[in-house]
């Protein structure tokens, strides 16, 4: 293992990001690079700007009215914010699970079918394959297998975050942002989903919001520190909550403050 | 410590209310009631089937009927989904803040409120006399009068019109109710607006529009104001054959029958049933509305 | 790392990673790493047809409503411009009269010129729309010498909104009260069914009530001589205004926060003390909003009047004379007239009338209100 944060070309790097909403920066000035098939997780106290910063990587920003940023955000070194750039096709390749899970109200199998289906795959045998595929990943099939027919919204809390895991790996994308996944979970839900991203992590880059500090132990391997939208410190997760450099990481990891 | 006085102040207020409440359940009970018993031993197939006869004070209503449904059909299908279509762009489309849709949900507001009888005006001058004329002066140079002259297109377009802010305001309304959370699941797995409108929000709002475009024809169905002097018909041997043709209606046959036919008295009971016709008709597509209103309730509440 | 990877894809997802690479414009699976030409603009032509016929269509019934704003005033134009639009007009090709609206304003005060006036004596007899002749409080618009005065319209459209307002209001609100605070479930589930109902009858079925129940009802009840009034068409026209009356207050009811009525309640106030001083001062705008969209239903519906007003244009000050309203004078008067003369112009003139006056009550509810009720709890 090497010792910074930066063992490869990054896959998402940001440069002086702010994230304007109106004249009110959240986001301010704010330069990082995420590695790719790690999972780095951001912390920080409520309202600091971790989601806008999150949603940045994909561009929902864009469908806040008076929301812009200035600065860059590159993925694999293409700058996504560039003119030429199609919102469409990034979001296929950016996947994103909401704090509450969001399953449409249809059946288990058409919630995992909709990205291929928008897609253009029509063919059924294809897209049982797709399903199937995307839900093992999610470590949700033996669960759901024998009614994929039933409506999602009749599954449990837990299993419908899973559902919508699984929903976003069936288009494949090569980055997961994860805002709050587990926060309106109980600890056994939260653990299976903590399961999943570490098994996850082999395949994808994920990036994780999360207010518990535990979880952010466990499953990171990088951690960001945000404050008053900007960023603290950024460094490997082992690093941060044994031997932060600022004190305010410290202050807020020890729970003096967030 | 509530006092003696104070109860019975308290007994008094909930009274004088429930009172209101009462009278009210009256009124509609009375209502219906009179016309029911008014009504219902002139109805019958025949009266159903058959076209007036005898100077309109005897035969059935089979020509209104026949214009009512025609009216309402082309009414609807002139309005329905050009208010749809309308809404959809009002809450997808157009950005909440932009002065245009702010002055566009203004006007549709605002003009929901205006008399139906101005919508006749305006079918008069607009539809007749600008429209028309104008078709009449292109293919006769004016020298016939046949699309410058009230009949039941113009009076449907007239009807559309009068429905389309009702349309737009609940379909909108339908709209709004799917919940952002799922537009933001698909447009973030990759799904184009137009995608997410047509397999997210339309499926998901369905019964709203549904129910939101049933009342707007159950409202034009009623109404005869606008139609007036667009259109309808005092009488017609025979049924509208040609968009250009006039048509009876059923509202406007009880108007007219209950205020200007040769004998008021004599013909009451034709005029009964009529009412009770017209009113089954609309309470059908209120019922349908409600009805479907209740389910989309339920399956809210049970999410 | 790429090792790493493949190690430890199992079989199932493999066959997937397969069947997604083979996706329209997806990227090799390989490399997974994202190139511009992964993210280049696409054509999409479906999402250009959608949005253009979208926008499209929305302009296009947008284009119709401001056709009625233009059209509800342009047939009521001539009388500004032309003061003795009369029978010698009647001839005139519609194009002529269609480009008097352009002059409105520029001729207006024209109209009044005393020294045009005797220019035209010969005409008086024909004499049309005039600012006086409108100003009079004589309708005789089929005589030989018409007269357009539209004071008793005015007036009886006034006497019969008022009238309709003033038994409509207190019931409307008082059930609305009921059913928002002090109403078990079951009547409350009764009452709102009831309510739809009433606000379902068309207007001519009430007119219709009115004209053959109602009025001989109230006759034998009160005994005046004209069986057909004032007062059988404020009666008849309650029952359209209360839906309207109770819908809006009872929203506006509904709409007031709960810790409110339940600081009240928790305070030792009654039921009906935090209904009648804490809930319903609280909704006061709505309560508002509610008559005054009343106010403008009852003011233009037509059919009711039309049926059961007695239609005499005679200016009184009794409740129990006939009157006959502006909207009534429309719907019985406009499919008699010869488009384009000085009758025809003056009822599209009180057609636009009804317009301003029912727009700028609804403008009044929507925009006072609203505002109001935002301030009062604190942009909720
Ligand atoms: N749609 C929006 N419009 C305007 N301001 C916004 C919007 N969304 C967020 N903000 C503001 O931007 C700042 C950052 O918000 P953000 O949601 O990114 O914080 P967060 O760190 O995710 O907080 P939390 O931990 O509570 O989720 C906040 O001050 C918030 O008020
Ligand atoms: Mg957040």
């Amino acid at each position: 293992m090497t010792t910074g944060p930066l063992p490869l070309q990054p896959k998402i790097s940001t440069s002086t990001l702010s994230v304007l909403y109106g004249a009110k920066a959240a986001v301010k000035n704010v330069s990082l690079d995420i590695p790719a098939n790690k999972v780095t997780a951001f912390i920080g106290p409520s309202g600091c700007g971790k989601s806008t910063f999150l949603r940045s990587f994909n561009r929902m920003n864009d469908l806040i009215e008076g929301a812009h940023i200035e600065g860059s955000v590159r993925i694999d070194g293409v700058d996504i914010y560039d003119r030429g750039i199609d919102v469409v096709e990034l979001r296929k390749r950016v996947g994103m699970i909401f704090q509450r899970s969001n399953p449409f109200p249809k059946s288990i199998y058409d919630n995992i079918a909709y990205g291929p289906r928008v897609n253009g795959i029509r063919d059924r045998k294809r897209l049982d394959e797709i399903v199937e595929s995307a839900l093992r990943r999610s470590a949700i099939w033996d669960e759901v297998k024998d009614d994929l027919g039933k409506s999602a919204l009749a599954l449990s809390g837990g299993q419908q975050q899973r559902l919508c895991i699984a929903r976003a790996l069936a288009v494949d994308p090569s980055v997961l942002l994860m805002d709050e996944p587990a926060s309106a979970l109980d600890p056994t839900a939260t653990g299976k989903i903590e399961e999943l991203i570490y098994e996850l992590k082999d395949r994808y880059t994920i990036v994780i919001v999360t207010h518990n500090m535990q979880q952010a132990a466990r499953v990171s391997d990088l951690t960001a520190f945000f404050y008053l939208g900007e960023l603290v410190e950024f460094d490997e997760t082992r690093k941060i909550f044994t031997a932060p450099s600022h004190r305010q990481t410290e202050e807020y990891i020890t729970g003096r403050f967030g | 410590m509530v006092t003696k006085k104070r109860r019975l102040i308290g007994a008094g207020v909930i009274g004088i209310s429930a009172i209101a409440a009462l009278a009210i359940v009256g009124i509609v009970a009375a209502v219906t009631g009179t016309i029911v018993a008014g009504g219902w031993s002139t109805l019958s197939w025949e009266f159903l089937t058959a076209a007036p006869s005898e100077g309109m004070t005897a035969g059935g209503i089979f020509p209104a009927i026949v214009g009512t449904v025609f009216l309402v059909v082309m009414m609807s299908i002139a309005g329905v989904p050009i208010g749809t279509v309308t809404a959809i762009y009002l809450c997808e489309y157009a950005g909440t803040r932009s002065v245009l849709a702010r002055g566009i949900r203004f006007a549709v507001n605002t003009l929901a409120g205006v008399p139906a009888i101005v919508f006749g005006l305006f079918g008069l001058g607009f539809f007749i006399q600008f429209v028309g004329g104008g078709i009449d002066r292109a293919l006769t140079g004016g020298a016939e009068l046949r699309w410058a002259q009230p009949n039941i297109l113009w009076a449907s377009l007239t009807m559309a019109l009068l429905t389309l802010p009702v349309v737009i305001i609940s379909v909108e309304e339908a709209i709004k109710t799917v919940p952002q959370d799922l537009r933001a699941a698909s447009l973030a797995l990759g799904a184009t607006k137009w995608q997410t409108i047509r397999r997210v929000v339309i499926p998901n709002s369905l019964t709203g529009i549904m129910t939101g475009g049933i009342l707007a024809v159950s409202r034009g169905a009623g109404e005869v104001a606008p139609i007036l002097f667009t259109g309808a018909a005092y009488f017609l041997p025979h049924l509208p054959t040609a968009l250009s043709d006039q048509f009876m209606e059923l509202g406007y046959h009880i108007y007219i029958m209950s205020t200007q036919s040769t004998d008021v008295d004599a013909t009451r009971g034709i005029q009964y049933a009529t009412t009770l016709v017209l009113l089954l008709l609309t309470f059908l597509l209120n019922f349908s509305a409600i009805y479907l209103r209740s389910r989309i309730r339920a399956r809210q509440q049970r999410s | 790392m790429r090792s790493a990877i493949s190690r430890s894809v199992d079989p199932a997802f493999a066959q997937h990673l397969n069947t997604v690479s083979t996706m329209k414009q997806h990227q090799h699976e390989a490399t997974r790493l994202l190139t511009r030409a992964d993210l280049r603009k696409r054509t999409r032509p479906a999402e250009f047809i959608a949005e253009t016929s979208i926008t499209g269509i929305a302009f296009v019934s947008l284009a119709a409503i401001v056709m009625i704003f233009i059209f509800a005033f342009r047939e009521a134009a001539p009388i500004f411009s032309q003061p003795d639009v009369a029978a010698g007009q009647v001839q005139a090709p519609i194009e002529e009269q269609e480009t008097y609206g352009e002059e409105m304003v520029a001729s207006a005060p024209e109209s009044a010129a005393p020294g045009k006036e005797s220019a035209r004596t010969d005409r008086d007899a024909e004499e049309g729309a005039t600012l006086e002749n409108l100003l009079g409080s004589v309708w005789q618009p089929v005589s030989s010498v018409p007269k357009f005065g539209l004071l008793p319209l005015v007036v009886g459209s006034f006497k019969v909104t008022l009238l309709a307002i003033l038994l409509a209001a207190p019931i409307g609100i008082l059930a609305a009260l009921f059913t928002a605070s002090f109403a078990p479930r079951w009547s409350r589930e009764v009452l709102k069914p009831t309510i739809e109902i009433l606000a379902g009858f068309p207007s001519v079925v009430i007119g219709f009530f009115g004209l053959v129940t109602l009025a001989t009802l109230l006759q034998s009840v009160f005994g005046y001589t004209y069986r057909l009034n004032a007062f059988v068409g404020g009666v008849a026209m309650s029952l359209a205004v209360i839906p309207i009356i109770y819908t809006v207050t009872e929203d506006a009811l509904n709409a007031v926060p709960k810790y409110l009525t339940e600081a009240s309640l928790a305070l030792g106030a009654t039921k009906w003390e935090t209904a009648l001083f804490v809930t319903l001062p609280a909704a006061t705008p709505g309560v508002f909003a509610a008559v005054v969209l009343g106010f403008g239903r009852a003011f233009g519906e037509t059919m009711i009047v039309l049926m059961v007003t007695g239609n005499a244009a005679l200016l009184s000050p009794g409740i129990f004379e006939p009157v006959r309203t502006m909207s009534a004078t429309i719907g019985s008067e406009m499919a008699e007239v010869v488009f384009g003369d000085t009758h025809y112009t003056v009822l599209f003139l009180i057609g636009a009338i009804l317009f301003l006056f029912t727009f700028s009550l609804n403008a009044v509810a929507e925009i006072f209100v609203r505002k109001r009720l935002l301030r009062r709890f604190g942009g909720g």
